[in-house]
């Protein structure tokens, strides 16, 4: 039995319909809660997804403890080590000589010393003026066979810059050599969670003999390597955009951002900037077939100049018409998901929230749009890509409900609901204490039409099997190993 | 390089200390940081979440804030909160930039106390040392600030308790009845062990009227002044108990009720009382550690690690049980005179290692098992301030130090 705290309190500043809300931030700012919903990758999880390389933080006490903690849950205690900050160090700023000594004492200890050091310096080497670039030419020149990524765990800078979750994105590519560019390697950049195989680009991508290298695939620092092979890198999560920019830039490179979307017209236009950039020439070659496999096929021309002939010779019409019955028949596909998924909850109310898809607006006004009962969708500032949708909710359903998940009273306010309630997401089902929850997280490896069927199933599934949110939400790193 | 760690985590710092040991008290603990201490705390330091609210939050300290020294938004945050949870006091935990900035908490604190009427303190705490540190300097201050006088209260405790009579009027004194010091989930994991202690000391004659802190609330613990004798059943607690012995002259005693050691501490406690009610006055120097009282010599053929007082007493316990010396390493920031001479500290992994080089039987947390020689015989000994929520499914199975009995020992 949940013992409470304090008498009742009125919601106001942390619960308004959408019609009060301001865009991009609805909710007052002051102190911070922090719900136990731990699905969302941190950045120990994500540098871990680079093959054959370690991890060390040199921070306080406290900060240490949560990460380190976190590659033990994961059972990757053996590529995380550290060094500990202490008052002296501070006052006596000799960060720089802790962070060589410690890093070399911790890498001297190895038996095996690894491809990379994705070193994690912090707040601290930051307002101290640590000379990083010192820090770093010390540590290659005792360590030359050692690629050292310069990775930063500085939250203090994150409300008025890059997050560190954004800046190990683009670190995680930095040891990425210049190769000569391979047209038919598509190499997708700064996701967490390899794309499903069902998922719209995977499906092109391979009908047309294309390669998709993936960080989250990569097994070997050789299979890591080949990353930066690719002619075109591809971007899908947005924290990931940062990133993905600046190794095109480096690489010399194309790099196409195409955000998981719930929306029919912007997911066509990403197929379409894909398909132009790649120059893959779209032909059907077989009809309609049921399920997500044989829903299309897409025959590419490769050699020179092919699309540009195609062009010239009028068959960019041709084209255009078969990608457009492509279109139709994936949207139709995604209607009938839809429906079914509507049929089986009919209008049991459903919560959601913007940890199960960084695009949670956008989802939001599918459902409603196709007569679900969304009642409240958690979030605590609304992202720029979600403009559009959040005017349309606005307009068309200005009773819908948006909660805060970090503003302080959310710690007090009753949770749960009455009756059966799905939630989308774990922050959603740890505020509405539903059992049936969708326990996902930043929109795992959907992607594209298919990514709503996906989720269409995944609500579905939720809505006719209870999970036990207690043990579940609390696991860091959805899709990681957990030993809790 | 004593601050490199290789394998090993670290154990809880201050700052959760202070969240851990003021969660069920109803006060508002806000910790001045930008992001992670809050985050560390509440996924792998905190296990009450589903079973109590509890408000602690966090700053979210920005850098434009750090530099700027712009204390006012701290302040006007936590007012703001406050007008709205009402909590029963405030208490703040610095981590290390405003530590660096030199943030004034103290009068950080009579400002907003002044100007919210609401009791509030700072916890000097940086993210710098342990547990032990934050927590025990939490609890001190709630000592300080909310245990009330004996002789104000004892005619409304006079119904509660069955008392001794002449005794009881001349002293305002409960007797048998003592405080738990120290006791927090870091160390004693969910509150079934807490309760399962708290049984062990009625069975044995002794009350216990609060919990510092787990399963009581504010209002339980200002009755503290009451009891006869204050035990102090983890580091944690000693600040407390020097306070509550200053205040009210309540004299304690220290160690944890486990196994064949729980006889060895009632005679204690029962004799600290006695001797008390005698002298009238405590005597501040002697550091009333039971568990160093009867210990063996000679090289030590069991090692255990951990936090000195409750390690202390499984000492105590396993000598007793199998009449081998015992030794405790303590890892973690302790007070002086809680450790046996066969004892010591240990500052880091390299030191850790080192001393654990000969060791045969080892009793730690699982997650030490790395550093410790292949062919020794490691006992596993879950300790939430070491790893966690980890094992956090066997402590509820097997309770926080294990079946004695269960041990096998060549």
């Amino acid at each position: 039995m949940l013992k409470r705290v304090g008498d009742e309190i009125n919601p106001e500043g942390a619960v308004i319909t959408i019609r009060e809300a301001d865009f991009p931030v609805p909710f007052p700012l002051g102190l911070e809660f922090n719900s136990p919903a731990h699905g969302n990758w941190n950045i120990v999880h994500t540098g871990m997804l680079m093959p054959e390389a370690i991890q060390i933080y040199v921070c306080a006490d406290n900060c240490m403890r949560g990460v380190v903690l976190t590659a033990a849950e994961m059972n990757a205690a053996d590529r995380f080590s550290f060094v500990t900050v202490e008052e002296e160090n501070l006052l006596n700023g000799n960060l720089e000589d802790v962070t060589i000594e410690g890093v070399t004492d911790v890498l001297n200890k190895l038996k095996q010393k690894p491809k990379a050091v994705l070193l994690f310096t912090v707040c601290l080497h930051h307002f101290l003026g640590c000379d990083l670039d010192r820090v770093y030419e010390e540590l290659g020149t005792c360590f030359p066979e050692i690629v050292f990524v310069r990775c930063f765990m500085d939250p203090i800078m994150q409300k008025h810059g890059l997050t560190p979750d954004q800046k190990l994105r683009k670190a995680m590519y930095d040891p990425l050599i210049p190769k000569e560019a391979d047209p038919h390697t598509v190499t997708l950049v700064g996701s967490d969670f390899a794309l499903d195989e069902s998922s719209d680009i995977k499906r092109l991508l391979k009908s047309t003999g294309y390669t998709l290298r993936e960080l989250p695939a990569c097994k070997t620092w050789e299979e890591y390597q080949q990353l930066g092979r690719a002619g075109v890198f591809v971007s899908c999560y947005p924290p990931a955009k940062y990133g993905a920019d600046m190794l095109a830039e480096r690489l010399n490179r194309k790099h196409l951002y195409l955000p998981g979307s719930f929306d029919y017209g912007e997911i066509k236009e990403e197929i379409r900037r894909l398909i132009q950039n790649l120059n893959i020439n779209y032909m059907r070659k077989n009809g309609v077939e049921h399920g997500r496999e044989n829903c299309c096929v897409i025959e590419e021309r490769r050699d020179t100049g092919a699309y540009e002939n195609d062009k010239k010779e009028g068959n960019e019409h041709c084209i255009n018409e078969e990608l457009e019955a492509f279109f139709k028949r994936e949207i139709t596909l995604c209607e009938d998901s839809i429906n079914h998924a509507k049929s089986i909850l009919g209008d049991t109310p459903i919560v959601l929230d913007y940890l199960y898809h960084p695009r949670l607006l956008g989802l939001a006004k599918l459902l409603l749009e196709h007569g679900f009962h969304v009642t409240t969708v958690y979030l605590d500032s609304i992202s720029p890509e979600e403009k559009s949708a959040f005017d349309w909710l606005k307009l068309h359903h200005p009773d819908l409900e948006l909660r805060a998940t970090i503003q302080t009273k959310m710690r007090v306010l009753p949770r749960g609901t009455e009756g059966k309630v799905l939630a989308i997401g774990q922050k959603a089902a740890w505020f509405s204490a539903s059992r049936n929850f969708v326990n996902m997280v930043q929109g795992g490896g959907l992607w594209g039409f298919d990514g709503i069927r996906r989720t269409m199933e995944l609500m579905t599934e939720a809505f006719l099997e209870e999970r036990d949110p207690e043990d579940l939400i609390v696991r860091k790193g959805w899709g990681c190993e957990s030993c809790i | 390089m004593r601050q490199s760690y290789k394998i090993i985590p670290i154990y809880t710092a201050d700052v959760s200390g202070v969240c851990s040991a003021l969660y069920e008290l109803g006060g508002m603990v806000v910790m001045h940081d930008p992001s992670g201490c809050n985050s560390t705390y509440n996924t792998h330091d905190e296990i009450r979440w589903y079973d109590q609210d509890s408000l602690i939050y966090i700053s979210g300290l920005t850098e434009i804030d750090a530099v700027m020294g712009n204390d006012a938004k701290f302040i006007h945050d936590i007012e703001e909160a406050a007008k709205e949870l009402k909590p029963k006091f405030i208490a703040l935990a610095g981590s290390p930039i405003p530590f660096m900035n030199g943030t004034d908490f103290p009068a950080i604190a009579q400002v907003i106390e002044t100007e919210t009427g609401i009791p509030a303190f700072s916890v000097p705490t940086n993210g710098m040392h342990d547990y032990t540190y934050g927590a025990g300097l939490a609890l001190a201050e709630i000592a300080e600030r909310f245990v009330k006088e004996a002789e104000v209260r004892a005619v409304t405790a006079a119904s509660d308790i069955d008392r001794n009579s002449a005794y009881s009027e001349v002293s305002c004194i409960r007797p048998h009845t003592l405080n738990l010091l120290g006791v927090t989930p870091l160390d004693f994991g969910p509150q079934a062990n807490v309760d399962a202690m708290k049984q062990t000391l009625r069975q044995r004659g002794w009350e216990v009227i609060s919990t510092w802190a787990m399963g009581d609330t504010l209002e339980t613990l200002s009755y503290a002044g009451e009891a006869e004798v204050n035990l102090v059943v983890s580091s944690v607690g000693l600040p407390t108990a020097k306070i509550l012995q200053e205040k009210f002259g309540t004299p304690y005693i220290i160690g944890t009720p486990i196994g064949g050691f729980t006889e060895e501490l009632i005679q204690a406690i029962n004799e600290k009382a006695f001797l008390h009610n005698e002298a009238k006055k405590a005597d501040k120097n002697n550091i009333p550690a039971a568990y160093l009282k009867n210990r063996l010599a000679g090289t030590p053929q069991i090692t255990l690690i951990g936090e000195a007082v409750t390690m202390g007493s499984l000492a105590a316990a396993l000598e007793k049980q199998y009449n081998k010396p015992v030794r405790v390493i303590c890892p973690l920031e302790t007070h002086e005179g809680l450790l046996a001479p066969n004892d010591c500290t240990a500052d880091g992994e390299e030191e850790m290692e080192q001393l654990l080089k000969d060791a045969g039987i080892i009793f730690a947390d699982p997650l030490y098992r790395p550093i410790c020689p292949p062919d020794s015989t490691f006992i596993e000994l879950p300790h939430i301030a070491f790893s966690g929520r980890i094992f956090l499914k066997k402590i509820k199975k097997c309770g926080i130090f294990g079946d004695l009995n269960d041990i096998k020992l060549t």
